[in-house]
Order: structure tokens, then C-alpha cells, then sequence
């Protein structure tokens, strides 16, 4: 019985828009008592500075997962994204020793976001082939070119005044890096939540071909979420080389399963078709203070990695036993 | 179709033996025979994971915890030969396959009682087992001087010329063929991946079968993680890091298809095998080792391409042509 469900996923159509509702505020709820549990466990947490240090630990991360976000919606996925950091970083650290400026090196940063995103996209909606293999292949391609650009040399070097995107201050404790978060959330909620585009994303993600036949242009969407997620990905190795100085070819190893894991527990179904951005913006907040008080606590991160992988499961797991105890 | 299939293997075969001999031209020592015997010793880890992983897939399902299960029974076997030097390592190769298919299970059980996505689980779970290793072993290591000989000596021992870790290999080929190809389960894991609706009319549990096949993936888990961790005789957090994208790739490269339902142990040997003669050559013509990570990749694009081909065979076209109409 389960299993002929799973294959139609428009069965959560309609009590799904209820059980998001309290899906956000039950993480919002996570959030708050991590909040509380955290201020009581150590003193160094209610501290503007640490909070402020805090944001770091999710803002590049997450927004990435707003445009993963869409693509996942869509049902499709993209693993390549911490591998095109790695490019798109190696090709800016490259871009340096020729002497190129802190403009250049933004635009540099964004192309080859881009670049990577629409080949990922050529692949997947040009010749029809599955995103998560295509991605796994494109994962070792794009960090295999920074190794082969690298090996085990680094970059350095990069203009003073490039470090604001990473290291700047907008006003008080508040980063450049949590602004441009703020606002790359709301214009992915806005395009995900008030656009027509949006409303073809969640309609491609349920029915691919009846969204085909309503008249979306179906392999348009897709392709043009590869490049958004692409030029998210672009951004967010702007930020991080910005923050750390220099560029390894192991740069945000491991980022893409990070991600996708905030996105999945801000309540985007990995299946398509249902989800939405405040979620995303909450568990990027659930995520980064869960890993943010366990540092405090001196927990390494390693075990820090069971609680998130824990959290995940027993997100996933808790609604669907919880509907079959109900029953 | 079934000459499809015959056709992507010989395509494989085609491609090894193609770069054998390029490879041959300028080395002649890599074809040599006992250099061929140690490429194939080297993938045999990766041969059996190929096979585990082939199996899931072919459900619909992918199981990307087998590196960290891998890492997870090679710690814990490694903890117990140092504690207690003197078990058998009969012993320790069945905790291995013990411990590894309970590690699989219950992937299997999240998958088919909870119905959460397997890409889902078995992405917590890789986490959660990494942890479980730090938290087991305190983040240290478990060095060659610490295993007993014995341990170390399994995978290495000689017999008809070739290691003890080959012929585990061959003997999984050989089974896994026999199972897939002569078994009611083998023929349920095609029908649940190939069309879950059919094989769910024809009497098949769908969930049941995704479990089995989870289990075998980590039953040869654990067992490689033994063997890995007494071959390279040491233990710790990181082994076989990233190694679950290998399996995938070598998979696809195989021909297993990632929609479900096609593929065969034949296929994921070769494509286990294209990678490892890859990973050999690469120092031998003095390519950087740095070149490797891009060839893969570029070389699952290209099998997933042909893949594609294959399965548009099935007959789709008249989406496609719509789907491409301006």
C-alpha cells in the first residue's frame, strides 16, 4: 500500500498546504527552544558578536538551498553545487595572479556559475538525462578541474577591498553576508510564491507532463533553475573566498549534502511538487545555531554531523508516523 | 532490448581493452600479468560495493551510506582485534557481514515502513555512521601495530596465485550473477525497480524487496570494510571518504540505469573495473593523480548519455517530440 503511494506524490495535495503551515511552525518552535536551550548552556551564547559570528555557519550554505530549493521542488536535484564553488572560486584565485580587480573577480565568480549551471542544464533538459547522475559526473569534473588547475598548491593573494563581500560589516553586527541572505530570500520567495514562474515550478514538480501540457514550457524552467542555482553557487564562492582568504581545490568539500539536507528539512519534499521558502530560511536558522551551541559546548564537529544527519530522519519520520498513529 | 544490454557490455569491454592497449604501447609492464592480478586486487573493494549498490538501485533506490557502513565495520572489527587479539578471523569476517547488514537493514526498514525517501535516509545515515565512528574510536586511529598478524593477513593471503581479497570478488561475481540471473528475489529486484505497479499486481511487496536489497548493500559493506581496513592495515574516521560517489559511478558507467530496473552484476564488475584500470594508469603514464577526479567524472557523463540512448529504446518519443515542439 505505502509503496503504490510514494509513486503518486499529488496524494499530499490537499491537507499538505495545512500540514506545511504547522510544518514551519513546528520548526519554528525547533528553532526557539534551540535558541533558549542554547542561552542556558553556555554564557558565551547571548552574545551580538557570537550571534553575529554565528550566521557565517549557514549564510552561504543557505543561499544556495533557495535556489536548490526550486530545482528540488521541480523534481530535479543538483549535487554539483559545492564543486562549482570550487571552480568558480580556482577561477577567480586564478584570475588574481593576472592582476585582475575586485569588479572583475565578481563577475568572473558569477560567469562560471553560470557556465556550470546551463551545462547542468544542456545535459538535463537538452538530452534528457537523469540530474542525479548527470551532477554526481559533474561533481568530479568541476572540483577534478580545480584539482587539475591546484593540486595541492592554493591561491592567495586576493585584493584588500575583495574582502568586504566575506569579512564586511553593513552596519553594527550586521554582515554584508546576513543582508545579502535576507535578500536573496525574499526574491526567491517572491519568484517562488507570487510569480507565475513559481506556480510552473510547483506544477512541473507534481505532473511534469501535465504541467507539459498546460502549455509550460517544461525543459525552459528547468534549464533556467540549473542557472539560477549555478549563479547561486557563484555567489556563495564569492562570499566564502571573500571570508577565507584563499582557495584550495577542497573548498566547501561536502557542501552539496549539507544543502540538500537544509532544504529537506525546511520541508521540501526530495519528491517535488511541495514545499516553501520560509522554510528553508528557518532551517537554515535551526542549522546554524544547532552546529553554532554545540560548538560553544565544545562538541566536535564530527558528532555534530549525527545530530543533523539524526534531525533529518526523524523530521522525515515523525510526521508520517505521527499521521499512521492518528489514524 | 536484451541485445542492448549485450552490447553495452561489449562496449565496455571494447573501452578496457582500448585503453589497455594505448596504455600497453608506451608501458608494456601494465598488461603484464601480475600487474593486471594487483589492478584487479585494487578494485576489488570496489568491485563489491559496485555489485551492493547495483542491487539497490535497480529497486529505484540508492544507498549512499555504503562508504561510511564501510568505515563504520572496519572500526568496530578493528576495535575488537585490538581488545581481544586472539577471535578468529572467521569470527571477525562474520561480525563484519553481521554488523553490515544490520547497518543496511535498517536503512531498509526507514525505506520500507516509513516510506521516507532513500535518498533521504541513506544521506542521514552516512552522517550518522561517520559520527558513530568518531564517537566509538574518540576520534583515533587504529594503526598497523595494533591489528594482530592474522587480521592483517586475510586479504593478503596467496591462493592460485591470487589474494584472498580477489577471490572474495570472484566469488561475489559468481553468486550475484547466480542470484540475480536464478532467483525468484534476483527477478523480483528487476520487476520492483522496472515497473513497482506490475511487480506489485504479480505478487511482489515492492517496500519488502527494496529492504532485501539494502541489506545485501550492507552485508558487502561490511565486508569490505574489513577487508579495506585490514588490507591498508589502519582505521579511523575518514577511510573511504567520498567512496559511495565511486560506487554510483561505477555503476553508471556499468549501464545500471538510475530509473530502476536495468543492469546487471556484469555491467557494475566493468564499470568498476574501467575505473580501476583509470586509477592504475593514471601514475604509470604519468598523468598527475590531480587529472583522475575530472576523467571519472566526464567518463559517468558520457555513460549516462549512452544509458539514456538505451532507455529511450522503451519508447517515450512521442513526450520527447512534444516536449521539444517550440
Amino acid at each position: 500500500m505505502s509503496t503504490s503511494n510514494r509513486v503518486i506524490p499529488d496524494r499530499l495535495q490537499s491537507p499538505l498546504e495545512r500540514r506545511l503551515k504547522s510544518w514551519e511552525s513546528l520548526l519554528l518552535l525547533v528553532a526557539i527552544g534551540i535558541f533558549i536551550a542554547n542561552s542556558f548552556a553556555t554564557p558565551y551564547f547571548l552574545n551580538a558578536w557570537n550571534l553575529s559570528d554565528a550566521t557565517f555557519n549557514f549564510t552561504e550554505k543557505a543561499m544556495i538551498a533557495f535556489a536548490m530549493a526550486l530545482l528540488i521542488i521541480a523534481g530535479e536535484i543538483d549535487l554539483s553545487v559545492a564543486s562549482i564553488i570550487a571552480l568558480a572560486s580556482t577561477a577567480m584565485g586564478a584570475a588574481v595572479q593576472f592582476g585582475v580587480d575586485t569588479p572583475g573577480l565578481v563577475l568572473i565568480g558569477l560567469m562560471v556559475g553560470v557556465i556550470c549551471g546551463a551545462f547542468n542544464g544542456v545535459l538535463v533538459t537538452g538530452f534528457g538525462l537523469p540530474s542525479i547522475v548527470v551532477t554526481i559526473g559533474t561533481m568530479s569534473l568541476f572540483r577534478g578541474i580545480s584539482y587539475i588547475v591546484l593540486g595541492d598548491q592554493a591561491f592567495r593573494g586576493y585584493p584588500a577591498d575583495f574582502a568586504f563581500f566575506g569579512q564586511g560589516y553593513v552596519f553594527w553586527v550586521i554582515s554584508f553576508e546576513l543582508v545579502l541572505f535576507a535578500l536573496i530570500a525574499v526574491i526567491y520567495g517572491v519568484l517562488l510564491h507570487m510569480t507565475n514562474f513559481g506556480r510552473a515550478v510547483y506544477a512541473i514538480g507534481n505532473n511534469p507532463t501535465g504541467a507539459l501540457f498546460s502549455g509550460i514550457r517544461v525543459g525552459r524552467v528547468k534549464f533556467i533553475l540549473f542557472v539560477l542555482t549555478g549563479l547561486m553557487s557563484g555567489v556563495a564562492a564569492i562570499c566564502l573566498t571573500s571570508r577565507l582568504g584563499s582557495t584550495r581545490p577542497s573548498i566547501a568539500f561536502g557542501w552539496e549534502l549539507e544543502i540538500v539536507t537544509m532544504v529537506v528539512l525546511g520541508g521540501i519534499s526530495i519528491l517535488g511538487g511541495s514545499g516553501s521558502i520560509p522554510g528553508v530560511v528557518i532551517a537554515a536558522f535551526v542549522m546554524g545555531l544547532v552546529t553554532f551551541g554545540l560548538g560553544l559546548l565544545n562538541v566536535p564537529g564530527i558528532v555534530m554531523s549525527i545530530v543533523i544527519g539524526a534531525l533529518l530522519i526523524s523530521v522525515i519520520a515523525l510526521p508520517e508516523l505521527w499521521s499512521r498513529w492518528s489514524r | 532490448m536484451r541485445n542492448l544490454f549485450k552490447s553495452r557490455e561489449m562496449l565496455l569491454v571494447g573501452a578496457i581493452v582500448v585503453l589497455l592497449i594505448i596504455i600497453s604501447t608506451r608501458f608494456p609492464t601494465f598488461v603484464a600479468p601480475s600487474n593486471l592480478a594487483h589492478v584487479f586486487n585494487d578494485t576489488s573493494p570496489l568491485i563489491l560495493l559496485a555489485i551492493g549498490q547495483m542491487i539497490v538501485i535497480l529497486t529505484k533506490c540508492i544507498d549512499l551510506s555504503v562508504a561510511a557502513n564501510l568505515a563504520l565495520t572496519g572500526m568496530v572489527v578493528a576495535m575488537i582485534n585490538v581488545v581481544a587479539p586472539g577471535v578468529p578471523v572467521v569470527v571477525i569476517l562474520f561480525t563484519a557481514i553481521g554488523l553490515g547488514t544490520l547497518l543496511g537493514m535498517f536503512n531498509g526498514v526507514l525505506v520500507w515502513k516509513l516510506g521516507i525517501p532513500p535518498i533521504v535516509v541513506t544521506l542521514g545515515t552516512m552522517t550518522i555512521f561517520r559520527g558513530l565512528i568518531f564517537l566509538l574510536s574518540d576520534g583515533k586511529w587504529v594503526n598497523s601495530h595494533e591489528m594482530s598478524p592474522a587480521f592483517k593477513a586475510f586479504p593478503r593471503a596467496e591462493f592460485l596465485g591470487l589474494p584472498t581479497l580477489s577471490w572474495i570478488a570472484i566469488l561475489a561475481v559468481i553468486v550475484f550473477t547466480v542470484v540475480m540471473t536464478r532467483t525468484t528475489l534476483g527477478r523480483a529486484f528487476y520487476a520492483a525497480g522496472g515497473n513497482p505497479h506490475a511487480a506489485t499486481y504479480a505478487g511482489i511487496d515492492v517496500g519488502k524487496t527494496q529492504f532485501w536489497a539494502f541489506s545485501i548493500s550492507g552485508a558487502l559493506a561490511g565486508l569490505t570494510g574489513y577487508l579495506w581496513v585490514s588490507r591498508y592495515a589502519v582505521a579511523y574516521v575518514d577511510i573511504a571518504g567520498g567512496f559511495e560517489l565511486d560506487v554510483v559511478a561505477a555503476c553508471v558507467i556499468g549501464g545500471v540505469s538510475i530509473m530502476g530496473g536495468i543492469g546487471s552484476v556484469g555491467g557494475a564488475l566493468l564499470g568498476a573495473l574501467f575505473l580501476g584500470v583509470i586509477k592504475n594508469a593514471l601514475p604509470v603514464v604519468n598523468i598527475s593523480p590531480f587529472w583522475q577526479l575530472a576523467i571519472s567524472g566526464c567518463a559517468i557523463i558520457v555513460a549516462v548519455a549512452l544509458n539514456a540512448q538505451a532507455n529511450r529504446a522503451k519508447g517515450r518519443i512521442i513526450l520527447k517530440r512534444a516536449e521539444h515542439a517550440p
